[in-house]
Formats: structure tokens, C-alpha cells, sequence
């Protein structure tokens, strides 16, 4: 009989969760539907956005910060920094009386210091570190930014003072500080884990200085934290905050309804117009720090020349291509960085659709039945949500000027890999997210002549614009550096080595009790500073 | 009988040992590798690569490299997951309870529903009740698991709000695992509430995934009736002034059965491939969501040892059928014998 109240009490349980959840002894909870089970809890060892979310975005802080909802790069556990006039030489002054988390392993006997500054980067930058082994780990992000080769030396001037020596002068050094790799590990707790001949436990139950502390994980079914009351920003709104791992973007949209989660990510595309309409949610939407595009191999004839580049952009109808891959989740793109980042150039004039003017100035350019290849991406991305549809666009846009494509794909790493030689035959059609808000992260890589042969699938190196990224680089004013990537932006718009397609619309639907949940630009969650009504 | 068993060992062992060879080729005929697609669209040097895949021991000869599994798999070692550098041992141990207790759900209400109405089915032939459980067996068996899991999520959750969305328990709860199986965890747990929540998060799941199995059983038992109700055994026994229910539920169906449990026996392998999309439908914790993230990543250890696991847990219970067969009836075990 107990039973069977208990089972009618759990029926109608759905819909009265959340009701029960805030109101319950332990506090205020959030629930994020989140989209997906982290690979580990050290972002140093990862890549993806959903480890992030459920590791640096809530256990850890680096000594950047980004402000919330913005790209902008302010003190996180530094308070402040210099920098030297040669752009060399970093120095940072900590922030003092940082808690670190205490948990059942550990109990901090220290407040956050020099030495896990220390400890932190050199355990990814020396191959003799005692913990650079440990978890089998590869650094991923600290090497595809270069760190390995940027950083000559950290000096640990006093307990609250870090110099980094730099090998050149690299002016996204502080937005790099802001990454997610960047987390800030205690040393202490390094130490007393490998006196305990367990050093990889500090990778698995993570102790950091964040607004919120790991408290359990059942892989691929929920995460739980709670606030850290001693947080250095002041506790958390909320006092928990759980992931309910929900893969399926209509299943997390079901429990959005029936009130089982406050936020969900990635919602499908067909569901925002109820959305839209629905009285219990919020959409949110933001331009998201992307680029889709599509590269021409400007080293490879006809598209080494410049007028067949800008003909073949001027037949595309990005229009059409924005309402049926991005479902109006997208926005056209012009420049190759997103709007969403300083120094963007709006004065550049994109290459108008006419297929009329595309077809004559191919004609002018001595091009006659043109037959090409575009490459297909077999994944889906932001930038991209249907490669493969917006490839056939395409070919229907090229077959009106006469030009004739054939659409290839390959399995992904394949993609990758093929996609980056030099004597690649076809245009190939990729993407970028920024990883932390600055041009150079865009610019540089994607289009750099140190790219040509890898990131840079144009296989464009044109010395111009070259010379007004690397001058950027090494330039500390910040307008001086806005003026020069603008440079840059006119230049790529008018060598057209991609044709720009799309940036996407991030979209986040939330409850409405869900109080200042703001958007990041960088597609992470962050749920300090969220409050429940 | 124990000559009987050495047999089907000696069957089962050639065919783990081939299992163990499949995965580990298959997985490596895949186009790209871990490190490649671990770099994503950020890509890396030439000499990184080659030095990560040195590191993690993929330059070496195929042949070798499975040398070298062998002979952890001899010492119990199934390896680290590339990605999450977790023993696959243990994430396996993790996440197959739940599989195991969705799947035995599933399986009990597809017997508990399934049989009924295959026999009510064949003793009433040509009835309306008749052509209803054949058309619906045939309706279940070809409907997509994802449409399904979906329908009923947005009309008994969404709509009806009867039962929860997804997962395995509400939030509210919270002990850690005993047994990995939440029914069981939940009644130890001692928390008013947790079991009742724990069955209603199960109730979905086991519906969508006991479908197949549900429609096959039913179809596979009125057939197997049919023909045994035609036996001229049934006929004497209905000759002799026995009920129908003694001569159903005494002589015709428990010689139907035979089939009906090797049809049983063999939806252990469709509940495994069924769970993939019920556990993603229903963010279910198990080892189908697991095995195909696994494939997506390259994350070669976790495959091969998560194939090699399903693998002989499906070899074991077929097992554990033959020998059952064996049991029932003296003539399949003295005719393999």
C-alpha cells in the first residue's frame, strides 16, 4: 500500500521537482541539462566545451578571467599584471587569502600562493615535471597554442609575484592566461596525493579556488556541486548546482518543460519557435565566436587567381544557405573573425550575390566550364550544422554561373588530415571557434603563413596581410592592434582566399525562474552569479 | 551432460579468442586515429603526431600490438580508456549494472506480455484479438526505437505528465551505488520515495526496449502453439474430456516453449543493440552509450574491451540456454552428444 502512494507520489513528481528541490533543507539548486559526460576533470588534458563546463567553468580559475558574458580578459587570481616594454616579460601579483576547496582527501593548509602558479604550468611545460606524466595526459590546448615554444621561464619572484619569460613578444598572452587550460591546481594537494602514491587522484576529484566543489559524478548520468562558501568573488546565489546529463537535445527540451532543469544547451533548431512561445522559458540567443567558411587552394589553379575567388563568392546565395543549414540560427558572414570580437570591421562590403556579374567576371578571368571539387565536412559543428546540405547549395549556386562541382567527403580525422595538404584538390569547407577572444586566435591561425600546409587550408600566404598580424602580435596598445587587424580584414576581403558563409546563433533556452544567466561568447556555461526566483 | 558442456565450451572459448581478434582489427580499420581526432580542427604538427602515437603505442605493427593486448588480457587488463584514462574495467563495471537492470525489465515485461498474447492468440485464430496482436507485433517490431522512445516521452512525461523525462532516479535522491542497480541501491538507501521513483524512471525505458523482444515472443509463441495445438497428442487430450485451459496450459504449451525460449535466449544480443538508443533516448547510464561514444572517439581500449565484455556475457547466456535445453530435454543433449 506505502509502496503504491509512493509510486502515484513519484508520477506526479515530474512537474512539482523543482518546486520541492528549492524548497528542500539543502537550499537553492540549479539544474543544467547538460549535453554530454566530461572526459576527465582537468581541462589542462582536454579540448571539448562540455569537459570545460564541467570543470574550469565551475571547480577552477585561472589568473585571467573573461568577464562574464563578454570576451573581455580581467584579474582573475592575479590582481594585476605588468608588462615589459619589449612585451617579454609578464609579471603578475596574485590575489591573497584564496581558498582552495577542502574535501574528504584534503584539507588546504595554505591559501592559494606562487607555488600553484608554478606547479600548474610547469607540470604541462617540463617533460621532467613529476607530474607531467601523470594520467597519461598530452596538453592538447597548452601545445596547440603554442605555450610550449612561447614560454622560456616562470619565475616565482616572491609567494604573491610570478614573472613569465616569454621566447617573443606575444600580445594574446593575457587572453591565453584566460583559458581553460590555465586552471590553477593546488600544489599542496599534488604533494600530499603523491605521498599518498595516488598523485592521479588530483585529476579526477579536483580541488580548485572556483565559486562551486565537485561533489559527486556518476558518469553519464549527473554531476553534483555545491557552492564553496569561501569563494574569493563572495558564495554562489545558489547553493547547488547539479548536471543532469541529457544527451538527446529533444529529450532535454522535454525535461526543460516539465520543469526537470532550469538551462539546456543546444536546443534543436525545429524546437525554438515553441520556445519562442512557450510562458515557462526564456530563449536567449548571441552571435556565437565563430566562422564558417569555405577555403578556396589559392595555390592551386584557377583559384590562385584572385578574380576567380571573388566570382565564385559573388555566386553564392548565403541567404538561402543561412534559412535551410542554419534554420535562421546563423548569420551571414563577411569577415573571417565573428562580430563578436574587438576590432571586428564592419565598414568591410561583402561580396554581393549576383550570379549574373559572377558568371561574366569568370569569363573575363579566361575560365571556361570550370569543374571543381567541395569538400563536405562528415560532423557537425556550430559553424556548420549540415555540411553536406550546404555543399549541394553550393553546387546549385555554382551551376548557375557554369561552374560544375562534385561534392567529396571523408571520415573526419581523414577530413582533417587530407584537408591540409598543399596540393588539395577542391575547396574545403571548415570552421573555427575562438578559443579566447582575441583576432590573433582567428587570424593568425587560420590564415597565417605559418599555417599554410595545416590550419591554414587556404594554403594563403600573402605578405601584406601577413605583415599587419605579425605586427599586431608583437604591438601592446590596443587601438594600435584594432587598427592593424581592420588592415588585415580589408585586405582578406579583397585577396578572398575563403569565401565567409556564416556565423552561428547561439541559442540557450532557460526557465524563467532562472535569474542573470548570461550567454558566454565562448559557448561555455557559467553559473556563478545565476540565481533562482 | 558434462560431455555435453565441454562441447559448447569448447565452441565458446575458439569464438572469444575471434571476438578478441574482430574488435581489436575493427576498430583500427576505422579511417582516422585517437590523436588525429583529438586535435579536432586545431590539427597538429606532423612530428607531434608521430610522437604522441609512439607515446601511446599505436606506431608499433598490428600483429604486435595485439601481441601485447593478449597478453593483458591474460593478466585480467583490458587497458586505460584513451580519452577519460579510467581502467575499462572499471567504467564498464560502472555503467553495465544499469544496462543489466533496463534489460531484464525489458525482457520481463516482453515474457510477461508476450507470451499471454501469442497463446491467446493462437487459440482464438482469425479473431479480431487475433489480427490485433499480429498487427501490433508487427507495428512494434518495425518501429524505430528513437520515434518510439520519443512519442511516449512527449505523451506520458510532457503531455500527461505521468512519468519523468529521463534518467534513473530524480535528483532529490542521492546515495552512492552498492550494487549499481538502482532498484536494489534505492530499497538500501532507506530513503521514503527513492525505490517508487526509481521504478517510475524505469518504466519508459523498459517499454521501448522490451518492444522488439515483446512483438518477437508474441509472434514466436502463436506460431509454436498453432503447430503443437494441431498435434495429435492435443487432440486425444481434448478426446479424453480435458478442459482447454488443462490442455493448453499443461500439454500444448509447455511443448511450445522450446522455441520460445531459444528466441528468448537469442534477444539478450537485440536488448544490447536496442540499448544504444534507449539509453541515449532515455540518458540512460549504461554501456550501449558508452560503447558508441567509445567508437566515435577512437578510443581504441575502451572499444576492443567493451566488445570482448558484451561479448561474453552474450556467449554466457547462450550458454546457459543450450544447457538449459540440455536439462528440458534428453534428446538434444544425447543427439549433440
Amino acid at each position: 500500500m506505502r509502496n503504491t502512494k509512493n509510486l502515484i507520489a513519484a508520477f506526479c513528481g515530474a512537474t512539482m521537482l523543482l518546486a520541492s528541490m528549492n524548497a528542500s533543507a539543502a537550499g537553492k539548486t540549479l539544474v543544467y541539462c547538460s549535453e554530454g559526460s566530461p572526459e576527465g576533470f582537468n581541462p589542462a588534458f582536454y579540448t571539448a566545451g562540455t569537459t570545460f563546463d564541467a570543470s574550469s567553468r565551475q571547480i577552477f580559475n585561472g589568473l585571467v578571467k573573461f568577464e562574464r558574458g563578454t570576451t573581455k580578459a580581467i584579474p582573475g587570481l592575479a590582481e594585476s599584471w605588468d608588462i615589459s616594454d619589449d612585451g617579454m616579460e609578464y609579471t603578475f601579483h596574485l590575489r591573497k587569502g584564496v581558498k582552495f576547496h577542502t574535501t574528504a582527501k584534503f584539507t588546504p593548509t595554505r591559501d592559494f600562493n606562487a607555488d600553484d602558479v608554478l606547479f600548474t604550468f610547469m607540470r604541462q611545460l617540463d617533460p621532467n615535471h613529476p607530474f607531467h606524466k601523470v594520467g597519461g595526459a598530452t596538453y592538447e590546448y597548452f601545445n596547440s597554442m603554442s605555450m610550449q615554444t612561447l614560454i622560456k621561464e616562470i619565475v616565482k619572484v616572491d609567494d604573491y609575484t610570478v614573472k613569465f619569460i616569454l621566447n617573443r613578444p606575444e600580445a594574446p598572452m593575457i587572453a591565453n592566461l584566460g583559458m581553460d587550460f590555465a586552471s590553477i591546481f593546488s600544489a599542496e594537494y599534488a604533494d600530499a596525493m603523491m605521498k599518498a602514491g595516488t598523485p592521479e587522484i588530483i585529476d579526477f576529484e579536483p580541488v580548485g579556488t572556483g565559486p562551486f566543489q565537485l561533489v559527486a559524478y556518476q558518469k553519464d548520468a549527473v554531476i553534483r556541486y555545491k557552492a564553496n562558501p569561501d569563494y574569493w568573488e563572495g558564495k554562489a546565489p545558489i547553493d547547488n548546482l547539479v548536471f543532469a546529463i541529457t544527451p538527446d537535445a529533444s529529450v532535454r527540451y522535454q525535461k526543460l518543460k516539465a520543469g526537470e532543469c532550469h538551462v539546456m544547451p543546444y536546443p534543436n533548431p525545429a524546437d525554438l519557435e515553441a520556445m519562442r512561445t512557450d510562458a515557462d522559458i526564456n530563449l536567449l540567443e548571441k552571435e556565437g565566436l565563430n566562422v564558417g567558411y569555405m577555403a578556396y587552394n589559392t595555390k592551386m589553379a584557377p583559384f590562385d587567381n584572385v578574380k576567380v575567388r571573388k566570382a565564385l563568392n559573388q555566386a553564392i546565395n548565403k541567404k538561402a544557405i543561412i534559412e535551410a543549414v542554419f534554420q535562421g540560427a546563423g548569420k551571414e558572414a563577411k569577415n573571417p573573425i565573428p562580430p563578436t570580437i574587438w576590432s571586428y570591421n564592419d565598414a568591410v562590403v561583402d561580396d554581393m550575390y549576383d550570379p549574373a556579374a559572377a558568371k561574366k567576371a569568370l569569363e573575363e578571368a579566361g575560365v571556361k566550364d570550370l569543374s571543381m571539387k567541395i569538400w563536405a565536412m562528415p560532423v557537425q559543428r556550430p559553424y556548420n550544422p549540415n555540411a553536406r546540405r550546404m555543399a549541394e547549395l553550393l553546387q546549385a549556386d555554382f551551376a548557375e554561373v557554369g561552374v560544375k562541382v562534385e561534392i567529396v567527403s571523408y571520415e573526419w580525422g581523414e577530413y582533417l588530415k587530407r584537408s591540409k595538404d598543399m596540393d588539395r584538390d577542391g575547396a574545403v569547407l571548415l570552421g573555427w571557434t575562438g578559443d579566447n577572444g582575441d583576432p590573433d586566435n582567428f587570424l593568425a591561425v587560420l590564415l597565417g603563413c605559418d599555417g599554410v600546409g595545416a590550419a591554414n587550408r587556404a594554403q594563403w600566404c600573402y605578405q601584406p596581410f601577413e605583415d599587419a598580424i605579425q605586427k599586431a602580435k608583437v604591438v601592446a596598445d590596443p587601438a594600435e592592434r584594432t587598427r592593424l587587424y581592420e588592415e588585415a580584414q580589408v585586405i582578406f576581403k579583397e585577396q578572398a582566399p575563403w569565401a565567409t558563409i556564416a556565423h552561428s546563433v547561439v541559442f540557450e533556452p532557460v526557465r524563467k525562474e532562472v535569474v542573470d544567466f548570461r550567454i558566454d561568447p565562448f559557448g561555455g556555461h557559467i553559473f556563478y552569479g545565476v540565481d533562482l526566483k | 551432460m558434462f560431455l555435453y558442456f565441454l562441447k559448447k565450451l569448447g565452441v565458446i572459448l575458439p569464438t572469444f579468442f575471434g571476438v578478441t581478434l574482430v574488435a581489436f582489427v575493427f576498430i583500427r580499420l576505422l579511417p582516422g586515429d585517437p590523436v588525429m581526432l583529438m586535435a579536432g580542427e586545431r590539427g597538429m604538427s606532423e612530428e607531434r603526431h608521430a610522437a604522441l602515437m609512439t607515446e601511446m603505442g599505436f606506431d608499433k605493427p598490428v600483429i604486435v600490438q595485439y601481441g601485447y593486448y593478449l597478453m593483458d588480457l591474460a593478466r585480467g587488463d583490458f587497458g586505460t580508456s584513451i580519452i577519460t584514462k579510467r581502467p575499462v574495467l572499471e567504467e564498464f563495471g560502472a555503467l553495465f549494472p544499469a544496462t543489466v537492470e533496463l534489460s531484464v525489465c525489458a525482457m520481463i515485461l516482453a515474457i510477461l506480455f508476450g507470451l499471454p498474447a501469442g497463446m491467446i492468440a493462437a487459440t482464438k485464430r482469425g479473431s479480431t484479438f487475433d489480427h490485433t496482436v499480429m498487427t501490433s507485433a508487427l507495428t512494434g517490431y518495425s518501429m524505430p526505437i528513437f520515434w518510439w522512445g520519443l512519442l511516449l516521452i512527449i505523451f506520458f512525461s510532457g503531455i500527461l505528465g505521468w512519468t519523468p523525462v529521463s534518467g534513473r532516479i530524480s535528483l532529490l535522491y542521492y546515495f552512492e551505488p552498492v550494487t549499481g542497480f538502482m532498484l536494489i541501491d534505492s530499497l538500501l538507501s532507506g530513503q521514503d520515495g527513492a525505490f517508487a521513483s526509481a521504478l517510475s524512471h524505469l518504466i519508459l525505458p523498459a517499454i521501448v526496449l522490451g518492444t522488439i523482444p515483446l512483438a518477437v515472443i508474441a509472434r514466436q509463441t502463436r506460431s509454436a502453439m498453432l503447430e503443437v495445438l494441431s498435434e495429435d497428442y492435443v487432440r486425444t487430450a481434448r478426446a479424453k474430456g480435458l478442459g482447454p485451459q488443462r490442455v493448453i496450459g499443461l500439454h500444448a504449451l509447455r511443448n511450445a516453449l522450446i522455441p520460445v525460449i531459444t528466441v528468448i535466449g537469442l534477444q539478450v544480443g537485440v536488448l544490447f543493440a536496442g540499448a544504444i538508443l534507449t539509453e541515449t533516448i532515455f540518458s540512460w547510464p549504461g554501456i550501449g552509450k558508452w560503447m558508441v561514444d567509445s567508437i566515435f572517439r577512437r578510443d581504441y581500449s575502451a572499444v576492443q574491451g567493451g566488445l570482448l565484455l558484451i561479448a561474453a556475457i552474450v556467449m554466457l547466456v547462450n550458454l546457459a540456454v543450450d544447457l538449459l535445453y540440455g536439462l528440458i530435454n534428453p534428446q538434444i543433449r544425447h543427439t549433440d552428444s
